[in-house]
């Protein structure tokens, strides 16, 4: 038997080591459909449609064989509505059965008494609700008539059915931040854990990110609320930006995209992460040959984002080691470079790069699957899904002949 | 977090609900009863922790897996963080032929 | 006999700065880019 050498095996810093990327994802997100009973304002992967190419049951069975392989600790399974595809349990079963835990957000729209009472029954699933408003204005607002009931109802059945701990999620905005602690009280009234986290201008949220995101008075407020309150709440680590107010918040405060997790969407695109639904950071599809593992070891995109990070511009800012730069996708949605500040820097440099950008219109990705005629509060914002069809170059050319050949201008 | 006071002269094991999952520079263990997450930071250490159900105490699969007397408080301080966090835990029944 | 008496939470808090320590314990839900 030989002896393991201990010399030159010094343990480095974790950070530095997820950022050169894992073997597998420790956990990632799994969308498993585009169709959704909803059209939330701010929806990152623009759901709502499904897409006629999504993976089979079958095909979503082996991905969960690869995963379990690869021993993927858990799935966060997510959509639009996962809860709406017929063979939903049938998949979360399979999981569990194969060693991948699972959780799943839900708008609550399945969450009946004997659904809870499944859920409750298991020790390898976990439910996380979504809840943008601690009252039904704020929240129907966002998320659509009818929504703040069928979350609340949710939860109340979660917990007659007794289940203990699950979570309740909240995307911060601009009109929900003033109800921060209504949100605590309503997760301890339902046994749940609060789970904060960060808008960004993914998906649909590019169409309300200059409404919604959050003032700079209010990312020091929820900085503050956070360091207060971090112990009992998660953030899926999403506001490592706010950690160069002062003390870094608990977390890795490190992006995981591409390194330590990443997205499989419903058609089987692979992601760097929920966020960055683009052909930018498209890094292979489950179907292709070797499937999911050989895209999360083997792609050029996420070779590229486990190259250690220079920092760019941001290299000389002394809160560079907690904040990293912030959100990769929110730099880009915003149309700003990958190698600068975040657009919600802290110390402002996110808003003078914005100030100082070329007017060109910020990337939009090609995938939409919204619903055609979005239903919408009377109140609320309406979302538009601008196409990235380019317009021909004579329909703005004010000569009535533009584009006809030259023998037919005789006519 | 209750102190652990960690006895290297008990027998150890690791979890029936912890997946352990090696990676080159050690190994990651989740805990799927609590959700929780260990990184074991060199491939010693990995050892120690596979061993420990085949050692009559956790001294025993330290020092079968290469640790030094001098190096045995790190590693019992290692050990201790995964017993606090439920990672490994004490095994009651006698090794046969012990 | 090096019986060592150390506390669960004081490994954790030391975990990100110490680079002696040879378990970390990380927060699942710690690793922006899930949802």
């Amino acid at each position: 038997m030989t002896l393991a050498p201990d010399m030159g095996t010094s343990p480095g810093k974790l950070t530095d080591l997820f950022q050169l990327g894992l073997d597998a994802p420790i956990c990632l997100t799994w969308e498993l459909t585009y169709a959704c009973n909803l059209s939330c304002v701010h929806c990152l992967s623009s759901s709502g449609r499904r897409d006629p190419r999504e993976l089979t049951t079958g095909e979503c069975k082996a991905v969960i064989d690869t995963l379990q392989r690869m021993q993927v600790f858990y799935v966060n399974i997510g959509g639009g509505e996962p809860t709406v595809r017929p063979d939903f349990w049938e998949l979360v079963d399979y999981a569990t059965a194969h060693h991948v835990g699972v959780k799943f957000s839900t708008n609550g729209v399945r969450l009946d008494a004997a659904a809870a009472a499944r859920l409750a029954a298991s020790d390898y699933v976990d439910v996380q609700i979504s809840l943008d408003g601690a009252t039904r204005e704020v929240n129907d607002a966002v998320r659509g008539p009818g929504s703040f009931d069928t979350a609340m109802r949710a939860m109340q059945n979660l917990r007659d059915a007794g289940f203990q701990g699950f979570k309740l999620s909240v995307v911060m905005t601009r009109q929900n931040i003033p109800q921060i602690d209504s949100f605590k009280e309503i997760a301890d009234r339902f046994g749940a854990q609060l789970r904060l986290t960060r808008l960004r201008p993914s998906g649909r949220g590019a169409d309300v990110w200059d409404e919604l995101h959050p003032l700079p008075s209010q990312q020091r407020e929820l900085y503050e609320w956070l360091v207060a309150h971090g112990e009992q709440v998660l953030t899926g680590d999403s506001f490592f930006h706010l950690s160069a107010f002062g003390s870094a918040l608990p977390g890795l405060n490190l992006c995981g995209a591409g390194r330590v997790v990443c997205l499989i969407d419903p058609v089987g695109d692979v992601y760097a992460c929920p966020f960055a639904i683009h052909e930018n950071f498209l890094a292979g599809n489950v179907r292709g040959a070797g499937g999911f593992e050989a895209v999360w070891r083997s792609s050029a995109l996420f070779a590229d984002l486990r190259k250690p990070d220079t920092g760019g511009a941001c290299k000389s800012c002394g809160f560079y080691d907690s904040c990293r730069g912030g959100c990769m996708a929110a730099k880009f949605f915003t149309g700003l470079p990958m190698d600068g500040p975040d657009p919600e820097c802290v110390q402002g440099y996110g808003q003078a790069a914005l100030a100082a950008a070329p007017a060109v219109a910020a990337p939009r990705p090609s995938v939409d699957h919204s619903h055609r005629t979005a239903p919408r509060s009377a109140r609320g914002p309406v979302p538009v899904s601008i196409g990235r069809r380019r317009p021909s170059a004579h329909d703005c050319d004010e000569s009535p002949l533009a584009g006809f050949a030259a023998a037919e201008a005789n006519g | 977090m209750t102190p652990v006071t960690f006895d290297l002269d008990r027998a150890w094991r690791v979890d029936p609900r912890v997946s352990m999952r090696p990676e080159p520079f050690g190994a990651l263990l989740y805990h799927f009863g609590t959700r929780r997450l260990s990184f074991l930071k060199n491939q010693t250490v990995l050892a120690v922790v596979r061993s420990l159900a085949d050692h009559p105490s956790a001294r025993a699969a330290c020092l079968a897996s290469g640790v030094a007397e001098a190096e045995l408080p790190a590693y019992a301080r290692a050990l201790a963080a995964l017993a606090s966090s439920k990672m490994i835990t004490e095994r009651i029944s006698h090794d046969s032929g012990s | 006999m090096p019986e060592v008496s150390t506390t669960g939470h004081e490994a954790e808090t030391e975990a990100l700065t110490s680079d002696e320590l040879l378990v970390e314990e990380v927060s699942i839900d710690g690793m922006c880019g899930v949802y």
